[in-house]
């Protein structure tokens, strides 16, 4: 394609547009409206529903406009009679097959199909033979099919193959036998599957969870955030009245292009489920009571008071959770004395901590994202964790970048790219391996590792393609900053960046990761980004010392944890835990003493930071469920009950001025001085498990989203290991195997897989029962149960 | 002289006389009043009265939760809910109609592609109770199943002019 603008003529309008670009994408961007069902702008052009027909003059035929290349002087009719002969004449083949079914399908009255039969159809059908019909087809939990309906626009696998990067769905049969379903009686399993409801014009994809439950007419449409990802992809909410009914993707070209993830626009389901906490409750004598408010709030915080020594709370924060309400609970917590607040609960080694500086963020915005040339991740599987992200990598990919893979299991890559695969006592050494054929000297913590790694060709390959780059990334993904080493993991990926002259990334694992940081939701940073005065004591220290007491704010203890099982024991040994939540579960009533109702995600208004350090606010937009209320109102009044200063806010516009204000000279950046003595904290030998947190497991709202745990996503209590590991274990043949993880032991169902390491155990964490095990990486035995 | 004559007409009460004879005329002719309630009025089958939700004869209820009634309703009387029934189908887990709003214009049952919405021909009920002005979809159902004969012959009667 040129630059150069070629002018033409639309129904005597006169356009430019660039030589090149088709004929539908002028008249998009004029204003001058042409029928369509396969042209999507994000798509490739198929030009087979021929819908878009218009008139060019000197063509003895109509053309279809989406598949047409604008030309110098070109003159186009779309309201000819010519043009509108052929338009109508192809909504009567179309309507030939498609059911009269409009009053009992979920896409009346916002159907595409319908709306252009207003315009283009006759009023009696001509057709009076019979009609095709083709059997539905069971593609998983979350899209509906009615196969009927469907007018062979094939978006949807456009969508799969380009888009989405597995070919899920397809075309079997030709004319009137053309069948759209899965090659193979299979579900569809892409964590963006729920895109192609949207792309489908007519009505033979629809959401399964919305599933008659509104009509489009009967919706409001209200902006929103999404809480699950680093990204902060842009949402439309639909609202029937208090309720959210489902979510859409609103158009943000530099964050989530026209897509959302399916944990986007399902988690909705979870803000009404039956857990939701709705009254203050306080436990008397092992006995949960409902009480008031007031009685609630000056109870939570006399007894914070009482524990007098502020060292000895512990303030655990989700990173879900927003600005506001990360900047208060800090300020609240300092107020108190109390320096040990953190929001990284599944981080798994804090050694970095002594000589961070600034804000750790992504290292590139996401446009640039799909510009770089190489991208290096270690320890992520960046599909299962941040699925818009990995789109963008994807992009990368396929404009030719090379990816590269470090992890201790091997993952679907819908990309092309290298993997390479260790068990996860390997990893820091073969990072070290990449760093040395990169040329980095062996200084500083990690010179040990750097002395003994050999570098062979696998390395040689990486290190040669980030020197190449013009843009590069080093990304440390979810499962690197879960390592027990993961000290040695950003140091000697800081060093490899520094020698090939690539960014460091080091991907935020939550909606609010970097937004912590900035309003100083870590032990070592405060409000500002800025080097706190007293360092408190992490996560992990937090729970290894167990303190007095503990707030919680929308943390699940056990689930939302690195280490589950100490979690556990931490607080249930704590005197006092006072937890701000919005669910209730078993684990939290066992640990908790006095539990504070919040409303969250559309029912609360607040600011996220996003993995680029984009700040973006969003309004509540439904009432807070029974009692509950939103956290930032919950903490200030907490705030004025412990007779602190500066906390009389009237609006959550307040706070996020104040922490605007506090962040003007805060730095996004990833550099820092290496810690010296890095001892690997994880041995290379013996049988090691492994572990990830699944997709659907990640906060206490997707665990409550019925649709997205029934997907194959939201992971299972299964033990993976390899074929040989299992017989070499002597547990060939068993179909269930006893774990135990630092005392604990649990005995889970056996599952072959050789995508595992051999020498590794693959138990992801943050399940059901396998958050009562420990540290997703450590040293674990496995026998016959 | 016209002092004259009003002076006659007024003294034999010629007017008086005049209009008792259109009395008289009438006391002899067929009498207009029905004696409601032991007697009724002709309804036609257009009538809108109290609604009903109607079955088809294997006794499936019509209604399909299409919603296109609640859509209509200048009044926003129709209040519905919907659901996938269990074996998947598209059907209503609440049906409202609030008779205080409801001005009985009929656009619910002009907009139903099932004829499920219809208006009897009851015109006599009240209510004792508050909440007793909510018909729900029970109460529509019993009133459909009770007047079923009537209203299909009432459908079928209109079905040439709609």
């Amino acid at each position: 394609m040129t630059d150069k603008l070629v002018t033409f003529e639309v129904n005597g309008q006169e356009l430019q547009a660039e030589a090149g670009s088709m004929l539908i994408e002028a008249t998009d961007a004029a204003g001058i409206n042409i029928p369509r069902f396969c042209y999507h702008k994000k798509l490739s052009i198929a030009a087979n529903c021929r819908m878009c027909l218009v008139e060019v003059e000197k063509v003895p035929k109509p053309l279809p406009a989406c598949a047409t290349p604008v030309t110098e002087g070109m003159k186009v009719y779309t309201r000819s009679p010519k043009a509108l002969a052929a338009q109508k004449g192809t909504m009567e083949f179309l309507l030939i097959n498609h059911p009269l079914d409009c009053p009992i399908c979920d896409q009346g009255g916002e159907c595409e199909l319908q709306d252009v039969a207003i315009g283009y159809g006759r009023d009696v059908s001509r057709y009076s033979e019979g009609k095709r019909v083709v059997a539905d087809k069971n593609i998983g939990p979350l899209i509906a099919t009615d196969m009927t309906r469907c007018i062979h626009c094939t978006r949807c696998v456009r969508f799969g193959e380009e888009i989405a990067g597995i070919r899920e769905m397809g075309a079997t049969g030709r004319g009137e036998h053309m069948v759209i379903g899965t090659y193979i009686e299979k579900s569809v399993d892409s964590e963006m599957s729920g895109n192609i409801i949207d792309l489908c014009p007519v009505g033979a994809l629809t959401s399964k969870p919305f599933r008659f439950n509104a009509r489009a007419w009967e919706l409001t449409q209200v902006e929103a955030i999404a809480p699950h990802d680093s990204l902060g992809s842009n949402l439309n909410l639909h609202l029937r009245g208090n309720k959210v009914m489902r979510v859409h993707p609103k158009d943000n070209e530099s964050i989530n292009e026209t897509w959302i993830s399916d944990r986007d626009r399902f988690s909705y389901e979870g803000l009404y489920s039956s857990d939701r906490l709705t009254s203050p409750m306080v436990k008397k004598g092992g006995e949960w009571k409902e009480v008031s408010w007031e009685m609630a709030l000056e109870m939570a915080a006399a007894s914070l008071k009482e524990i007098g020594d502020g060292d000895q709370i512990g303030t655990l924060i989700s990173p879900t959770s927003t600005l506001e309400e990360l900047y208060l609970a800090q300020k609240l917590m300092r107020g108190l004395g109390c320096n040990n607040i953190d929001s990284r609960l599944r981080q798994g080694d804090f050694r970095m901590d002594a000589t961070q500086n600034s804000v750790h963020w992504l290292g590139s915005t996401l446009s640039d994202m799909d510009q770089m040339q190489t991208v290096f991740v270690v320890g992520g599987n960046i599909r299962k964790e941040q699925p818009i992200l990995a789109h963008r990598l994807r992009k990368a990919a396929l404009n030719g970048a090379k990816l590269h893979y470090l992890n201790p299991i091997q993952i679907d890559l819908n990309h092309s790219g290298e993997q390479d695969i260790c068990t996860p006592g390997e990893m820091a050494g073969r990072l070290a391996a990449v760093a040395k054929a990169a040329g980095v000297k062996a200084s500083g913590g990690a010179a040990s590792l750097l002395n003994a790694a050999q570098a062979d060709e696998s390395a040689k390959q990486t290190a040669a393609n980030l020197k190449a780059a013009d843009g590069a990334l080093v990304m440390l993904g979810a499962m690197a900053q879960a390592h027990p080493d993961y000290a040695l993991l950003h140091t000697i990926a800081a060093a490899l960046a520094e020698a090939t002259g690539a960014q460091l990334s080091i991907l935020p694992a939550s909606a609010n990761s970097v937004g912590a940081q900035l309003a100083g939701a870590v032990p070592h940073l405060q409000a500002g980004g800025s080097v706190a005065d007293h360092a408190g004591l992490d996560t992990l220290q937090m729970l290894k010392m167990p303190r007095k007491g503990y707030l919680l704010l929308g943390v699940e203890p056990g689930r939302d944890f690195w280490n589950g099982s100490l979690s556990m024991s931490a607080l249930q040994s704590a005197d006092l835990v006072v937890a701000i939540s919005a669910f209730r579960s078993p684990e939290l009533e066992e640990c908790a003493d006095i539990l504070l109702p919040m409303a969250i995600f559309t029912e609360t208004s607040g600011t996220y930071v996003n993995a680029e350090g984009r700040w973006q606010q969003s309004r509540g937009v439904v009432r807070p469920q029974g009692e509950s209320r939103p956290g930032w109102k919950i903490l200030r009044v907490l705030g004025n009950l412990t007779d602190q200063a500066g906390f009389d806010y009237t609006d959550s516009q307040q706070i996020h001025d104040e922490i605007h204000q506090l962040c003007e000279s805060a730095t996004l950046d990833n550099k820092q001085a290496a810690p010296q003595n890095l001892e690997p904290q994880l041995s290379a030998d013996g049988l090691l498990r492994g572990g990830d947190t699944p997709l659907y497991a990640c906060d206490p709202l997707v665990r409550r989203a019925t649709a997205l745990q029934q997907t194959q996503d939201a992971g299972s209590d299964t033990i993976r290991l390899h074929p040989e590991e299992a017989a070499r274990l002597g547990l060939d043949g068993s179909d269930t195997a006893l774990v135990k993880q630092n005392g604990n032991q649990i005995d889970l169902p056996l599952q072959l897989d050789e995508r595992i390491p051999q020498g590794c155990v693959w138990i992801s964490t943050s399940l059901a029962r396998t958050s009562t095990l420990g540290q997703p990486f450590g040293e674990v035995t496995v026998e016959k149960a | 002289m016209n002092v004259f004559k009003n002076y006659f007409k007024s003294l034999f009460l010629l007017e008086l006389f005049r209009g008792l004879s259109v009395t008289g005329r009438y006391l002899f002719r067929k009498k207009f009043t029905i004696m409601y309630p032991e007697e009724k009025a002709p309804v036609s089958p257009r009538f809108r009265g109290l609604h009903a939700l109607r079955r088809y004869p294997n006794g499936e209820e019509r209604c399909i939760a299409c919603k296109l009634c609640e859509a209509t309703c200048p009044a926003l009387a129709i209040t519905i809910e919907a659901e996938p029934r269990e074996d998947g189908s598209r059907r209503t887990t609440r049906y409202d109609i609030d008779l205080f709003k409801c001005i009985y214009c009929g656009y619910c049952q002009e907009a139903c592609p099932v004829d499920a919405i219809v208006e009897t021909r009851i015109y006599e009920y009240h209510f004792e109770n508050r909440g007793e002005n909510i018909m729900t979809k029970e109460k529509l159902l019993a009133v459909g199943d009770k007047c079923e004969a009537q209203l299909a012959a009432d459908i079928e009667a209109q079905a040439k002019v709609r």
